[in-house]
């Protein structure tokens, strides 16, 4: 496996990204460091899966840089990608396989040394310990949901990236999901989560960065009632 | 750890494909049908013509390819998982060479079915010289597969992907299946020809080097954006 680089901070400089003559994302600036919820939050169309994206080095930016910690993507970009998960609105799974070979896979992808434990150790962190052996088609929305988070967080990466994690899950399970970004937080992981539910991620995030039409309208520490504070951002645009 | 990530892929695709057995019945009932039109089509009273099941023999690989190109990468654009594995901190070329393996291992599985039915529907010696027959599929089975790999990766976010992927794949790939056609039909005649089979294999052998060292080469660029 390609030796894996670590960082404590994550900088997004002027960054945009063109598809033709469609601008996605447009001059996005923003910084996070270890230990911090940063949230990325807009109407559809906003850009958030597109910077998502470039910070998970899937896209080039067209502009600006994206630096993980002092490297960057461009040189660094397979040994950037072992610090990096990813959940994304697609789940990343294999639906013919077990919920155990689907982790067991990408457990040993990712170069761990005991792809079957980290697989088992990880469906008990799940509460599906009891269904390892069942291919991820039987499972509901809410449980694949919960061995994709899984699947990201098997290589315990520093960037967590997540695409509306909160999709699919009941009251328990975003609960739970709400619970294990505090601890991955306290733990020192830099988490970049771009949701529509205000409501759930109230009182998550260190920063909101709120985006419109590939823009930047705006970077607020620590806000308090999300909703307002959004609808009161979007309206000033 | 190159190796690794490609045996890790490679056994991947093989689980997924022995669990569904999609594209394995899909791409043998297509072979499998165009060689029985071209038996009715062709042979009259029970004589088949000549040298033509070397050309039908490779036209099945060909259809048959290509319709197993399209599903495994249909497969991976479902989940999203290509991106998964293009997520992984491992080389990418790497993943290119497991999907090729696996494309060539279900064709080489298809292929095991169609010799021994176009033998027999064309009466063609097709088992005189197992070896070198084995030889030549294998080395345009993988010329076919190493492009088309590619090309399918490349489309799998095109919506019109199953048009593209021909009309791409077979200007390309066309010179591979000559020499294959011209390989397994020297293969045919009552005196092997052994100068005619080492010349069509080492150009079947240049064209397996060029096209894996090209999409080795451009896989990696052309998968980031």
């Amino acid at each position: 496996m390609i030796p894996v680089l670590d960082f404590d901070d994550l900088t997004v400089d002027d960054v945009s990204r063109h598809f033709g003559r469609r601008r996605a994302v447009s001059s996005i600036t923003f910084q996070a460091s270890r230990g911090t919820v940063l949230g990325l939050l807009g109407p559809n169309g906003a850009g958030k899966s597109t910077l998502l994206a470039m910070l998970a080095t899937l896209l080039r930016p067209s502009g600006g840089r994206i630096r993980y910690g002092a490297h960057d993507a461009a040189a660094h970009g397979a040994a950037l990608r072992g610090s990096i998960g990813v959940l994304g609105h697609d789940l990343f799974l294999y639906p013919e396989l077990t919920a155990q070979e689907n982790l067991e896979f990408f457990a040993a992808l990712y170069g761990i040394a005991d792809p079957r434990r980290a697989a088992l150790e990880s469906l008990r962190q799940a509460g599906l310990a009891g269904r390892a052996g069942d291919p991820v088609s039987n499972f509901s929305r809410g449980m694949r949901q919960r061995v994709a988070l899984e699947r990201a967080l098997i290589h315990r990466p520093r960037l967590l990236l997540l695409d509306e994690p909160f999709t699919g899950l009941d009251d328990a399970s975003a609960a739970a999901l709400a619970a294990r970004l505090r601890s991955l937080k306290k733990d020192g992981a830099i988490v970049v989560l771009a949701t529509h539910d205000l409501d759930l991620a109230e009182g998550m995030f260190d920063r909101a960065v709120f985006l419109r039409e590939g823009r930047m309208l705006d970077a607020i520490d620590r806000p308090g009632a999300l909703r307002s504070t959004y609808r009161d951002v979007m309206s000033r645009a | 750890m190159f190796a690794r990530v490609v045996w890790l892929v490679l056994r991947k695709d093989l689980t997924v494909e022995v669990r569904s057995l999609e594209i394995a019945y899909t791409t043998l009932f297509f072979a499998v049908s165009c060689v029985l039109v071209f038996a009715f089509a062709l042979v009259r009273e029970g004589r088949a013509p000549e040298d033509g099941a070397a050309g039908i023999l490779w036209i099945s690989i060909a259809f048959a390819g290509t319709l197993a190109l399209g599903r495994a990468f249909e497969r991976e654009r479902q989940s999203e998982t290509l991106r998964a594995l293009l997520l992984a901190p491992a080389a990418r070329p790497a993943i290119y060479v497991g999907k090729l393996l696996g494309i060539v291992a279900l064709l080489g599985a298809c292929e095991m079915v169609l010799v021994p039915l176009v033998a027999l529907l064309f009466q063609a010696p097709l088992f005189a010289h197992p070896v070198w027959l084995a030889i030549i599929l294998l080395a345009g089975t993988i010329g076919f597969a190493a492009v088309g790999t590619l090309f399918a990766a490349m489309l799998v976010r095109a919506r019109t992907r199953d048009v593209l992927l021909p009309v791409l794949l077979y200007p390309i790939t066309v010179p591979v299946i000559i020499a294959g056609v011209r390989a397994t039909a020297t293969l045919l005649q009552p005196e092997l020809d052994m100068d005619s089979i080492r010349f069509w294999l080492a150009l079947l052998g240049c064209f397996d080097v060029v096209f894996v060292t090209l999409a080795l080469w451009t896989f990696e660029p052309l998968m980031t954006d």
